[in-house]
């Protein structure tokens, strides 16, 4: 303790307190936002037919989509968005849904995949919808990248962002990364378009066309960037920034230590 | 202050105003010069020998590095190979410059004398100087006779501003004249729209409810100026519930069941408004975010844009097939001077 | 050096002396290492980022080279046949062709194109850092006021040398950015849908533009900066480098460093450390991935277009300007004799009037500051930003001016990292743009007075020691220690001018621009900090209990 306020008046001692309350402010932000996430884990349910997963609906989902998923104030209809909603809307953790905002947002999967299979079942024998996707379809080695990245660059970067890094859309809503979503969600996204986004029926864009666009986003997930780090791939904000702190910084550094009186 | 203003160096450091130069502290001079450790031991020099020296091998070592980068890692069509040599020989090059850089800094620091040295500053020119050029141009604009011959001069004058025109009139066939080019588009009676970029074309019952087709005219893919074209275009195609279009008189029929077409050429700048939320039903820019409402005719709802985007009014033909009526009823894209 | 005394008798000794002779008598050498051999340059770590910029400008200089020899400006139309298979078989320019090529075949080529771009982004920034140095510091003071002039010219050459260059790959992201260039253009009264015509070779996006750009880039511009370089150099040695004041530094001499050896050893070594910085940043970090954007196509865009920092601010202002507030529309349909033509002031007012403020300001400040301070005298002492709090608040309101711009041009990645609205975003811009700059002067102005008021009470009562004495009557002091003569010089010597009230002329009237004088003067110089006077400090002493920091003391100070 003593050694510490002896050392109080160090020239650096300003920029560790300030360090250590970021660290602080940091760790505290950490803790409350895993304590939400704990909170807002639910208990789960065994079943497995369409029985099973209208009772699981009652119980998730009903408050808000109504008994029989018609729908109420707070939420839309589902009849007739078919499985392939469903797999994409619980699957991802959008729904439940935890707070009402300008947009659900993917966070941790409240149910198995088991479950997940039921309300499908359930929602799907409601109305017929577009059906989650066959395995064949969704394989990435047999699409073409190099077409799969004309039709994205076309079709989706203008929210996604050309490197699939995500976008601002208005009111707070946003086009999330694609980094990381699996195919099958990818592909449920296109031909139910989830909440804003536009629908990509099978007459818009052929369902092998799809498959080219998962190719094309796989292909550029896996490889990486050739150039090294990619600092977000948001362009030139982030190189921008880059340069000013990091760049510039180092070069301060040494031009502080190169002007500076050897002792 | 006044003694000073023609530019001598003033003699004293902070003078603020005369008189108050007693008020002032003395400048102590330089500070007692302090031997680094360097000079004092001589084992720290040797020190600072041995490292400067390692400092230029590090460097040596940076070179051999890039070249194991260049001639031992190579390139076979993947990604990762490319980064591990981009790594190796930017690594390289790093090590092989900070080696020398830092080394030579290093040297400079610690190795070579550090007296500081005080050079005194002198004015600029002399006012002798100042006074003998003033005089030599007074001559030589006497000998010239450019003042007494005023013919000469006028007339030179007229010929000097007039020589540099051909130079600005030379660089005239740049471009051509814009003519009517920027109020017309590829769009015409019975022209398919067709998907952006296969150029297949499109049937009204192919467009559901929330979808949104980027669209390009048939036979765009042929023509020669293709970019062209189509920066002019380029059109949105999107589907609501006909209840949520309020069409103006006049529109009503510019959209088929609705189906409606808008050129995706902002009409701020020009980039191209593509984000299509299919719940709000609004058109953002990504650009600079100007917003436009669909359930408006696309009117301005936010942003820096400040006329709604053009629709391209749109009918079925005998196939099912879209189609357009005309080309758009007004110039696509950002204004210009001659858009009235 | 001893070989540079030129007498007609001189017969070199050592092995150098006959080299130098050698040279000597052939382009008179000597001369040059007399005048620039022992020059003396003073050493502070802001002074270099001059130095900075003119390094990253030849590392510019070497890797682009490098790039021309690959490079091909054409606009055609070509398939991709490189190694990068999620492009191969993409219709594009054979400019992006050349680009890929050279990212992916040419061995060292993605090094290069990242080393070069990113040693842009360095330049125009160090070249802003050194401008704020100058500014802050006033260094642009006389005699050095059109070397400052030269500076703001080669920052507005950087700009459109960054800008030129940012173009060539023909990408997605950069040909957005020349369609909203175009955009801009059309909008200029008169003479705009002609100079897009011209300089596109047509229509939008024509096949010209990056063949143009490209003599721009590769030849112009670079000429243009090189000589003014130059001239920017010969300056600095005319007038010597400026240096801060301090013990044994006055207005009529140079403290520093020889420039041989010890100077021209640091700033060479510093070239290597540059150097070597950026291809360390080179070698870890990508810089503008044109494999993911795509070839230039005007149907699709990407999220997130925006353009390099130095062009973000224009962009920024294009993106906060709102096209019409309430039933006000800032396009105007202006009917003439023979038609109606468009004026679109949502486009001019942003694309010109804050580029053209900044500018203007730029250009005039050394005046305008000269006129303020009625100062004509010469000045090679800088001052402390803290001791001129007027203009380093004015320097530190532009700089958040530029900042706000830029996050403006950022608002949609602004929205999406902290999970805003868009919107929301674009409207506290649009009233920081304004307000931030002002709130940025009060607070700046602020600190350099506190520093000031801190500076004042350190020359006149010392240093805290932390060491709490207690008095035999109970009374509890904080030890001083006070500071050595050389500290303490440090700290007072600076002016501080005073507010200039304006007095009646011959015809005993005050003149409106007198009027106006006085107003500025009390705007700039009514809240001041004197520098301490020795009378001060010795009344201050009477009155301390801080006298135990005896000559020991002071001596151990002074070896610090």
């Amino acid at each position: 303790m003593k050694a510490l306020s002896q050392r109080r008046r160090h020239p650096l001692a300003a920029f560790a307190l300030l360090l250590m309350a970021l660290l602080v402010t940091g760790g505290l932000y950490a803790a409350a936002s895993t304590a939400n996430e704990a909170q807002a884990q639910t208990t789960t349910f065994t079943a497995d037919d369409v029985e099973e997963g209208s009772k699981l609906f009652s119980a998730n989902c009903a408050s808000c989509h109504g008994m029989g998923a018609t729908g109420s104030q707070a939420a839309p209809s589902l009849v007739g968005v078919g499985a392939a909603s469903v797999d994409f809307q619980v699957g991802t953790g959008r729904m439940p849904m935890q707070m009402d905002g300008p947009q659900a947002q993917a966070k941790p999967v409240q149910f198995t995949d088991e479950q997940i299979g039921q309300l499908s079942a359930y929602v799907a024998s409601l109305g017929a919808g577009p059906a989650i996707p066959s395995e064949e379809i969704l394989d990435a080695s047999e699409g073409d990248a190099s077409r799969g990245g004309e039709l994205f660059r076309v079709n989706c970067a203008m929210c996604h962002n050309a490197a699939a890094a995500g976008g601002a859309l208005t009111q707070g809503k946003f086009a999330p990364s694609i980094d990381g979503t699996s195919e099958k969600h990818i592909y449920e996204a296109m031909v139910t378009g989830p909440q804003n986004m536009p629908v990509f029926n099978d007459a818009n864009i052929a369902p092998e066309d799809k498959q080219d666009i998962i190719a094309f986003l796989k292909t550029i997930e896996e490889q990486g960037s050739p150039g090294g780090a990619d600092l977000g791939s948001l362009g030139p904000v982030s190189e921008g920034l880059f340069i000013w702190v990091a760049g510039l910084g180092v070069i301060i550094a040494f031009t502080v230590w190169l002007t500076s009186r050897s002792s | 202050m006044a003694d000073s203003s023609h530019g001598a160096p003033g003699t004293s450091v902070t003078v603020a105003t005369p008189g108050r130069e007693l008020d002032q502290f003395e400048n102590p001079g330089l500070p007692p010069h302090r031997p680094r450790l360097s000079d004092r031991s001589r084992s720290a020099e040797k020190r600072a020998e041995r490292q400067v020296a390692l400092l230029f091998l590090i460097s040596i070592l940076g070179t051999l590095l890039f070249f194991v980068g260049y001639f031992f890692i190579p390139l076979n069509e993947t990604v990762e190979r490319l980064r591990l040599q981009n790594l190796l020989l930017g690594l390289g090059t790093a090590f092989a410059m900070l080696g020398i850089g830092v080394g030579i800094v290093h040297w400079a620091k610690t190795l070579m004398p550090d007296h500081e040295v005080t050079e005194s500053r002198h004015e600029i020119r002399p006012e002798s100087d100042r006074q003998d050029a003033e005089k030599i141009v007074n001559d030589i604009l006497d000998e010239s006779g450019i003042k007494r011959r005023p013919l000469i001069r006028n007339t030179l004058l007229g010929a000097a501003i007039l020589a540099p025109l051909p130079a600005i009139a030379i660089f005239r066939d740049l471009g051509p004249l814009p003519g009517n080019s920027l109020k017309q588009t590829m769009w015409d009676t019975g022209v398919r729209l067709t998907r952006d970029p296969s150029g297949t074309p499109i049937l009204a019952s192919d467009v559901t409810v929330g979808s949104a087709f980027h669209v390009i005219p048939e036979g765009l893919n042929e023509v020669e100026n293709k970019l062209e074209e189509k920066a002019k275009a380029v059109v949105l195609l999107m589907r609501l519930d006909p209840e949520e279009l309020n069409p103006s008189p006049g529109r009503e029929n510019w959209g088929y069941d609705g189906i409606v077409a808008y050129s995706k050429i902002c009409t701020h700048v020009g980039c191209p408004v593509a984000l299509y939320e299919q719940q709000t039903h609004h058109l953002l820019c990504p650009c600079h975010q100007s917003t436009f409402d669909l359930e408006q005719e696309c009117k301005v709802i936010f942003g820096p844009a400040a006329r709604p985007l053009p629709q391209l009014p749109i009918e079925v033909d005998d196939e099912g097939y879209l189609v357009a009526s005309s080309d758009f009823q007004e110039p696509v894209g950002p204004s210009f001077w001659e858009r009235g | 050096m001893s070989s540079s005394t030129a007498t007609p008798t001189y017969v070199p000794k050592t092995r150098v002396g006959k080299v130098t002779d050698y040279v000597d008598s052939r382009v008179g050498g000597s001369g040059i290492v007399k005048e620039f051999g022992r020059k003396i340059f003073p050493d502070h770590w802001t002074f270099m980022f001059g130095e900075v910029a003119l390094y990253t400008f030849v590392i510019l200089l070497i890797s682009g080279t490098f790039l021309t020899f690959f490079y091909d400006p054409s606009m055609a139309e070509t398939h991709y046949e490189g190694s990068y298979l999620p492009l191969r078989g993409v219709e594009m320019s054979v400019a992006y062709a050349s680009s890929l090529d050279i990212s992916f075949d040419v061995r060292g080529g993605l090094f290069m194109r990242q080393i070069h771009h990113w040693a842009a982004l360095l330049f125009v920034a160090s070249v802003a850092v050194h401008m704020l140095r100058v500014f802050f510091t006033g260094a642009f003071r006389r005699p050095r006021e059109f070397n400052w002039v030269v500076g703001c010219i080669l920052l507005i050459l950087s700009l459109a040398a960054g800008f030129t260059g940012y173009s060539l790959p023909d990408d997605l992201l950069s040909g957005n950015g020349l369609r909203i260039i175009d955009g801009v253009m059309k909008a200029i009264p008169v003479v705009g849908t002609y100079l897009s015509f011209f300089l596109f070779g047509g229509e939008f996006p024509g096949t010209m533009i990056i063949g143009r750009l490209y003599v721009l880039h590769i030849l112009l511009i670079p000429a243009v900066i090189l000589l003014l370089i130059g001239i920017h150099l010969f300056m600095v040695v005319l007038h010597k480098h400026s240096q801060f004041p301090g013990p044994g530094r006055t207005n009529t001499n140079v403290v520093g460093y020889p420039v041989g050896p010890v100077y021209a050893a640091k700033a060479g070594g510093f070239f290597f450390i540059v150097f070597g910085v950026l291809a360390a940043i080179a070698a870890a970090f990508t810089i503008n991935p044109i494999w993911n954007y795509g070839p230039y196509d005007p149907s699709p865009v990407s999220a997130g277009t925006q353009p390099d920092w130095y062009i973000g601010w224009v962009d920024g202002a294009l993106r906060l300007m709102p096209g019409t507030i309430g039933n006000f529309d800032f396009e105007f349909m202006i009917p003439f004799p023979w038609g109606v033509n468009a004026l679109s002031l949502n486009v001019l007012i942003p694309a010109l009037v804050p580029a053209m403020i900044v500018f203007t300001l730029m250009f005039a400040w050394p005046w305008i500051e000269a006129w303020v301070t009625k100062d004509k005298r010469e000045h090679h002492l800088l001052n402390r930003p803290r001791n001129a709090p007027t203009r380093t608040a004015i320097g530190v309101a532009g700089v958040t001016f530029y900042c706000v711009l830029w996050a403006a041009a950022s608002s949609d990645l602004i929205a999406t990292h902290f999970l805003v609205s868009l919107n929301d975003v674009t409207y506290w811009l649009r009233f920081l743009v304004f307000f931030g700059p002002v709130l940025a002067f009060m607070v700046a102005r602020r600190i350099a007075l506190a520093l000031q008021r801190k500076d004042r009470e350190i020359a006149l009562h010392g240093r805290e020691t932390g060491r709490i004495v207690r008095l035999p009557h109970g009374e509890f002091i904080e030890v001083h220690e006070q500071v050595d003569d050389y500290k303490r010089y440090q700290l007072v010597a600076f002016e501080s001018p005073e507010v200039m009230v304006p007095t009646p002329g011959a015809d005993g009237k005050v003149s409106l621009l007198d009027k106006a004088h006085g107003r500025i003067s009390r705007f700039f110089f009514e809240d001041r900090v004197a520098p301490v006077t020795p009378k001060e400090l010795a009344a201050s002493h009477g009155d301390h209990h801080d006298e135990v920091a005896g000559a020991k003391d002071r001596e151990s100070i002074a070896s610090h």
